[in-house]
């Protein structure tokens, strides 16, 4: 095959167009009405000679898996035969104790689904018990909260490359340099919240406190930096020549498969899919905003490096609008309530377009202070539903850059 | 625009014979009312919302389960009743008793058309032994987990899912601990000063010392 | 052993003089290997320990090993769910004497916010032996450089002989853990009885 071994024999380069017909040719030959048939893709194994496959559990205690998940892996020599993921080692019981819990109560636990982009996992949270109660929220609040959610989205694809290029073989370097940012947006948020990680910010109807004086000259300091350090990002990483021999041409996704598994985010996007639930929806107040979708063509690990990437300039685009525009105000409605909160009894699904991808809450709502169900849509746990079929074929060292663009964080794929 | 839930019914009635439906309300705010397709038109109706040219619900975004206890819901109703050789209107107290069942439930959304979501609802007919569901991974490929962690957590049986087994707990584990009735094991920690429920709890696990009397 | 006045007597006049014991613990204070180990989200901290604002090699312990077999410190950073225990209880068998548990964060002292789950393991000090608790939710990168410096402290006493000396230099005290095993319902066993003792409940009536 030709998307075979590329760069680690040594000698010779190739590196393998995406237009490989037998690449294509995995992705395009699932029928989605008899899913059985997509395991019959495996290679035929030669029976007759015995202990050829080895099975390797990778996990839950790896370097490469970001957390403690889990892939049982058939290997024929060093290609992947099969691939089936393994979930739970972080099952924390999120939704039976939300169900226990007052609607306030939960906004905590939301930080710590995806412990990259607490911000993030707020706003999903409130924008969806907003909905359930019909809560409205104060223009100033609004812009706060795109203000942290773009600040929170800039963090998490910033780590998600420097982990995707230690995965690649750079120790430590462009991690580095991605916690160095990180650690100037989390001064930020902790001025803002409180806390660095686990913000607990967002309020229903609003945000727990205003901003603190001069922190949005700070801000827009930030902000005017961060491309400055994303050009150096990019021309240490973007043309290099390992990135590319590695990334190019490796977990190749279709479209249509793509979007039939329910894969969102930026994930999708490489996929060339036009689906930006800032845009769909425009919730909050993202139709004021001008920016672009970026997409995508091959659908392949260096697309989801480049979308992402490009993803963060547009995010400064935002943010400085948001910095510019932001008006003074109040930042709580006067009619939302966040302690004994009883909604009426009906339900309600919410979604927001978060750094990973479509971050949905359902909520049921018996009319009592706790919710009867209260459910997460996790991106993270949905995107590794193809995981195998990108796998498949390849290398167990292209499955590690694999997993690693599709970035998950475990504590939303178990919750 | 799509339309409404109410078209989208008769137009399902059309093409999927047979198929019961039912429009459940929504009273919250979000205004998203829900289908409740009968079980074994559950497939051929994904089918054509998934296709159908109008609706192109080609992204399954959520899917979940709910378990639903016994429920007494106590209604006043108005009856005429002979007292005294006079015949009176009195209001009575009715008791009527909905049947305890475990429902999944999809949220569709397209993302070619850029609309939704259509909230679709499955019901088993009991929580003890009936809870098989039709699977609509064979529909929508982003079910897979979701059903098999429906499945770990409530116990739905998905007829026609490619792999159900656990996801979330080790095979071992016997117990669909989402459901209303599940009792953990109790390990529950103590407290540094429990009180009612919890005070019996430790009782019963902790050994119990008498605080020495504070002196000022 | 030398007298400690004589020793800074002789220190003045340039004439440095140690104890085997002390250049023992110095050595081995001085660089800890934490195994590369993260649950939840105080792994993120833990990282950033290790990134440059905070560098944890400061303390000489900025080698993160993946291996067990390389590494003298389990810091164990975030929730451990029960699935997950036989796994971490596993690697810590797996590390070679003398080895130190850092209990990092609320969950892994206690369970923390997730106390009330299933799933979730009460602390892990109910099968491990541990040296050193962070309290937080995530705790801080100082939080952790502190613990750190804690169990340096902890190191620099231990005694080579005698009575109170550490475990890994007793013959015939345990260096591994039973393994819990998956039962119907919870772990099997669901404590290790000789390891953890529950605290009183204290009755004020």
């Amino acid at each position: 095959m030709s998307f075979s071994n590329s760069g680690n024999t040594g000698g010779e380069t190739v590196i393998p167009s995406s237009d490989s017909p037998s690449l294509n040719g995995v992705t395009a030959a699932i029928d989605f009405d008899e899913p059985q048939k997509s395991y019959s893709l495996l290679p035929k194994q030669n029976s007759e000679v015995p202990g050829e496959l080895l099975e390797v559990a990778m996990g839950p205690h790896h370097p490469s898996t970001h957390g403690v998940f889990r892939m049982d892996v058939v290997l024929d020599g060093e290609r992947i035969v099969k691939l089936k993921p393994v979930f739970g080692y972080l099952h924390r019981n999120h939704e039976k104790i939300a169900e226990g819990t007052s609607y306030l109560g939960s906004i905590p636990y939301t930080d710590r689904l995806d412990y990259l982009c607490s911000m993030s996992n707020n706003w999903g949270y409130a924008l969806t018990v907003e909905k359930l109660s019909g809560f409205q929220v104060p223009e100033r609040a609004e812009y706060i909260r795109v203000i942290m959610a773009e600040l929170t989205r800039l963090v998490n694809h910033i780590c998600l490359v420097g982990f995707l290029m230690q995965d690649m073989g750079a120790m430590g370097t462009p991690l580095m340099y991605a916690f160095r940012e990180r650690e100037k947006i989390l001064d930020l948020f902790e001025a803002a919240s409180g806390a660095r990680m686990m913000c607990n910010y967002l309020r229903f109807g609003g945000v727990r406190c205003d901003l603190p004086k001069g922190w949005l000259d700070e801000a827009r300091k930030v902000v005017e930096n961060f491309p400055r350090f994303l050009d150096e990002f990019e021309a240490l990483l973007s043309g290099n020549e390992i990135l590319i021999a590695r990334a190019q041409g490796v977990g190749v996704l279709g479209k249509e498969l793509a979007v039939n598994a329910g894969i969102t985010g930026p994930m999708l996007r490489a996929c060339g899919v036009n689906y930006d639930i800032r845009k769909v929806d425009k919730y909050g107040i993202y139709d004021r905003f001008d920016f672009r979708v970026p997409l995508g063509e091959h659908g392949d690990v260096f697309d989801r490096y480049m979308v992402r990437v490009l993803e963060m300039r547009e995010s400064l685009k935002i943010l400085k609008a948001a910095l510019r525009d932001i008006p003074e105000g109040l930042i709580v409605d006067a009619k939302a309530k966040s302690r004994g909160l009883r909604p009426k009894v009906g339900e309600a699904y919410g979604r927001i377009e978060g750094p990973k991808g479509e971050l949905g809450f359902y909520l049921i709502s018996d009319g009592s202070a706790n919710p009867y169900r209260y459910r997460v849509r996790p991106p993270s746990l949905i995107n590794l539903t193809i995981l195998e079929d990108m796998c498949l074929g390849l290398t167990i060292a292209d499955a590690v850059i694999i997993l690693g663009s599709v970035d998950i964080v475990l504590g939303e794929v178990d919750r | 625009m799509i339309p409404t839930l109410e078209q989208i019914k008769a137009r399902i009635e059309q093409s999927v014979p047979g198929a019961r439906l039912e429009i459940i309300p929504n009273g919250s705010p979000a205004n998203q009312p829900s289908l409740l397709v009968s079980n074994e038109h559950a497939v051929d109706v994904a089918k054509f919302l998934r296709d159908d040219s109008e609706l192109r619900l080609d992204y399954a975004s959520n899917a979940t389960g709910i378990d639903w206890l016994e429920k007494v819901v106590k209604e006043k109703v108005k009856v005429k009743r002979m007292v005294e050789g006079v015949e009176k209107e009195l209001e009575e107290t009715v008791e009527k008793k909905t049947p305890a069942y475990l429902e999944a439930v999809y949220h569709l959304y397209s993302m070619s058309l850029k609309h939704g979501p259509i909230v679709l609802r499955l019901r088993t007919e009991n929580r003890t032994d009936k809870t098989h569901l039709p699977s609509l991974t064979p529909i929508w490929r982003s079910c897979e987990f979701q059903e098999r962690e429906i499945f770990d957590l409530y116990g739905i049986i998905f007829d026609g899912h490619p792999d159900l087994r656990r996801i979330l707990m080790w095979d071992a584990f016997k117990d669909f601990p989402m459901r209303r009735d599940y009792v953990a094991p109790d390990d529950y920690e103590y407290e540094p000063t429990p009180h009612d429920a919890v005070l019996e709890k430790a009782k019963c696990h902790f050994p119990i010392v008498e605080t020495p009397e504070v002196k000022p | 052993m030398i007298d400690e006045g004589l020793q800074n007597e002789m220190k003045k006049q340039g004439v440095f003089t140690t104890s085997l014991q002390d250049l023992y613990n110095w050595g081995r204070k001085s660089s800890v290997w934490p195994l590369q180990f993260g649950l939840a989200c105080c792994a993120i901290e833990m990282i950033a320990a290790s990134m440059a604002r905070f560098d944890i090699s400061r303390f000489g312990a900025e080698v993160f090993r993946p291996s067990p077999r390389q590494a003298d410190l389990m810091i164990v950073a975030g929730t451990v769910t029960k699935k997950m225990l036989p796994q971490v209880v596993r690697l810590y068998n797996q590390m070679p004497e003398p080895k130190y548990v850092i209990a990092m964060g609320a969950c892994a002292i206690s369970g923390g916010p997730f106390k009330e789950g299933y799933n979730v393991l009460k602390g892990v000090d109910r099968y491990l032996p541990v040296d050193v608790h962070i309290p937080g939710c995530p705790p801080r990168p100082e939080a952790l450089l502190h613990a750190l410096m804690t169990l340096q402290k902890k190191i620099e006493t231990d005694a080579l002989t005698g009575e109170k000396r550490p475990r890994h230099l007793q013959a015939d005290a345990p260096s591994e853990f039973p393994i819990p095993e998956f039962g119907e319902h919870d772990l099997v066993p669901s404590k290790n009885e000789q390891l953890w003792k529950p605290a009183p409940v204290v009755r004020n009536e």
